[in-house]
């Protein structure tokens, strides 16, 4: 991938639609060898990015799913404690004893994410996803911190590991809560906003090909009235997609007033919400989209 | 760094680029300005665009200091007769006569260093100038007016009673279990403490070690009005929410509103509260504005409230409850807030008063949804405040 041009066509290919923006941000991320710090609402295609630079680099995903306490046993490796213990069993029933030179060795060990990253023996970096990172604790964030610093990691038992080939690491947060600074700086940070309307259609198109143009065309418009207007969870592409692919099985051609409404639960998450917006509402935005689009 | 004699100028602009967005406030450092002279190694440069998101990605890293990042960009790499990437401000010509400076950057310490002191000569002018221009876009609203506030130093007594006042609140705003555990009395085996204490005994399973969950401060949410009808009070409150924020160990979400609401934590995080203070002077549009209650709270709640709550926040709402709004608003904001936040705390200057009752209409509306109502008109009350948060710890749903 030589230009960001390049980089844009490869990802539209492999159907993720990006601005010139983001597309200049994995571009130079690639090239610096930094990671990428993602954020944006839910549902703009975040996690996405990890996965189609994964497809185009034909390299593995490895995904880290962060959570409130999210600790080493966890995210970087543990000891498979049963296979221990059954070979204690084994050599005492032998008459011999486990030295824990033994017991402590790669064979025991569980590779978490983390560890897989850095271990990764083949030629390919991979890409290292750290999804929802806002929902980690500051802890976390301080181990990470460590992590991406320097792609090693000690296990006391084994020794220090280094990566070989440092992955690609893509951080992604729904900023649920501010990440410490310190992790930001060492990243390069992009944030994705929801997509024009060109945009999302073009995406619509490429991830629902079987979808009516028509239809395609007025979910889109839809969406894009909605997040006009205030709602306490405004709905993201995913809702966009995930709709417009319920209409195609319900084999709409059109969107038609009692459809949307049987259907808003695929797009508005809140009750207040739907409580807003379904009736009159509903019927407002639809008249206005069929205008715009007459 | 060995730049080409050509891209001299960019080099330059670059880091004085660099410093712009630091006397903006921005997180700029040193390592920063390296990866970006890296990253333009592989962009074109004749693609404003390019160059322009390759800034943004290396240099912000905060979605709400993009529109102050792009306001600077625009300024400063205006197009100029040579190219875009030509410095805006008029200093083409005289850069050329200093241009032995110019290819030796200043030294990249990691102490960022007031421009004024390593050099003074005309391009230093020009910066201040540079910067001065900048300086008024800071808080990027045009149409309102920016009243600066005046807060004078509080009385050595009254700073003693606020700070005295914080301990006692840190003691008793609460604690929550996280979801991350250490080694201690707990439900939970460790198992890899269990293994290696056990070895001894040649695998027979004889100790077993616990782990426990592992607890911490509430995170604190302060929403103060500094509305008009607030104004006597404002001083003291700001003190009173800086305290609380250097004070407490979790940080503080603090948040000020008359007509808008505006979020004032990261202006909160200064060393030197006078400094703290008039970054926040500078940052609130509304100063001594109309009141909007519900409409600041619902700002909240769209906004913020998922953000900021997510971890059984207390929140601290500090007003006399005078709203301009729909009353129907408020109450419904209130039950929202209620809702998400772990206990909903109201302090009422206005409760001090032996005659008052809280008849306005606003009040009316928030009462059922708060937890506590509080009177905070001196400091003797706020005493009063940390006294009572000590006796009621959980929320009695009504």
């Amino acid at each position: 991938m030589q230009t960001i041009e390049s980089l844009q066509q490869a990802l539209r290919n492999n159907l993720y639609i990006a601005d010139r923006g983001l597309a200049t941000a994995i571009f130079l991320a690639l090239k610096l060898q930094r990671p990428l710090f993602l954020e944006g609402e839910p549902g703009v295609g975040k996690t996405e990015v990890a996965k189609v630079i994964a497809g185009l680099q034909k390299t593995e995903l490895i995904r880290l799913q962060c959570y409130e306490g999210l600790d080493v046993n966890q995210a970087v490796y543990e000891w498979n404690y049963t296979r221990q213990l059954l070979h204690i069993r084994l050599m005492e029933a032998r008459g011999e004893r486990a030295t824990e030179a033994e017991l402590f060795g790669p064979e025991y060990l569980l590779r978490r994410p983390l560890l897989q990253a850095v271990e990764n023996t083949k030629a390919d970096s991979p890409v290292l996803l750290i999804d929802e990172i806002d929902r980690s604790d500051e802890e976390f964030e301080a181990f990470l911190l460590e992590v991406l610093s320097d792609f090693q990691i000690t296990i006391p038992e084994i020794g220090t590991i280094r990566a070989e080939h440092p992955p690609v690491v893509i951080l992604t947060s729904n900023r649920t809560r501010e990440v410490h600074d310190a992790l930001k700086r060492r990243c390069l940070y992009y944030w994705i906003d929801y997509p024009s309307f060109e945009k999302e259609l073009e995406i619509v198109r490429a991830k629902v090909p079987n979808a009516p143009e028509a239809l395609a065309k007025q979910v889109t418009g839809f969406i894009q009235e909605l997040r006009r207007i205030e709602l306490y969870k405004v709905p993201g592409v995913a809702e966009t997609l995930d709709w417009t692919a319920a209409l195609v099985a319900l084999d709409q051609q059109a969107l038609e007033l009692n459809i949307v409404e049987d259907t808003l639960g695929v797009i508005l998450k809140y009750q207040d919400d739907v409580i807003q917006i379904r009736g009159q509402q509903a019927g407002l935005i639809l008249d206005r989209v069929r205008v715009n689009q007459a | 760094m060995t730049a080409p004699q050509s891209s001299g100028n960019l080099l330059h602009n670059l880091l004085l680029f660099g410093r712009v967005l630091r006397g903006l406030g921005m997180d700029i450092n040193p390592g920063r300005m390296i990866d970006l002279v890296d990253a333009l190694a592989y962009i074109q440069l004749g693609y404003k665009q390019d160059f322009y998101h390759a800034c943004r990605s290396l240099l912000v890293h905060d979605k709400e200091d993009i529109p102050l990042f792009d306001q600077a960009f625009e300024r400063f790499w205006r197009k100029h007769d040579g190219g875009w990437f030509d410095i805006g401000v008029p200093s083409l010509p005289r850069q050329k006569q200093q241009s032995e400076r110019i290819i030796t950057p200043p030294p990249l310490s990691d102490s960022a260093e007031p421009p004024e002191q390593d050099k003074a000569d005309q391009g230093e002018a020009e910066e201040e100038d540079l910067l001065q221009i900048l300086e008024v876009t800071q808080t990027y609203s045009d149409q309102e007016t920016l009243r600066h506030k005046d807060f004078a130093e509080l009385t050595p007594d009254e700073l003693a009673t606020i700070k005295l006042l914080i301990v006692s609140l840190a003691w008793h705003l609460g604690r929550r279990m996280t979801r991350r555990q250490r080694p201690g009395r707990g439900p939970t085996f460790d198992m890899r403490r269990s293994l290696r204490r056990n070895l001894r005994y040649g695998g027979e399973m004889i100790e077993w070690p616990t782990r426990k969950k592992k607890d911490k401060p509430r995170p604190l949410v302060v929403i103060a009005d500094i509305s008009g009808s607030m104004e006597r009070y404002t001083r003291l409150l700001l003190h009173f929410i800086y305290g609380l924020s250097e004070g407490l160990d979790e940080v503080v979400e603090a948040f000020v509103f008359s007509t808008r609401l505006t979020h004032i934590t990261r202006q909160l995080r200064n060393k030197d509260i006078d400094q703290a203070m008039h970054r926040i002077s500078q940052a609130v549009p509304d100063w001594s504005g109309g009141t909007r209650i519900g409409e600041a709270f619902k700002r909240f709640n769209y906004d913020w409230g998922r953000r900021v709550l997510g971890r059984g926040a207390v929140v601290l709402i500090i007003s006399d409850g005078w709203d301009r709004g729909e009353p129907e608003l408020l109450g419904q904001e209130m039950a929202r807030l209620q809702r998400s936040s772990y206990r909903l705390i109201w302090l009422n200057p206005l409760l001090g008063s032996p005659r008052y009752e809280p008849l306005t209409r606003g009040i009316q509306a928030a009462m059922p949804y708060i937890d506590d109502f509080l009177p905070v008109h001196n400091l003797a009350s706020l005493q009063e405040l940390a006294t009572h948060l000590a006796q009621v710890s959980s929320r009695s749903r009504k």
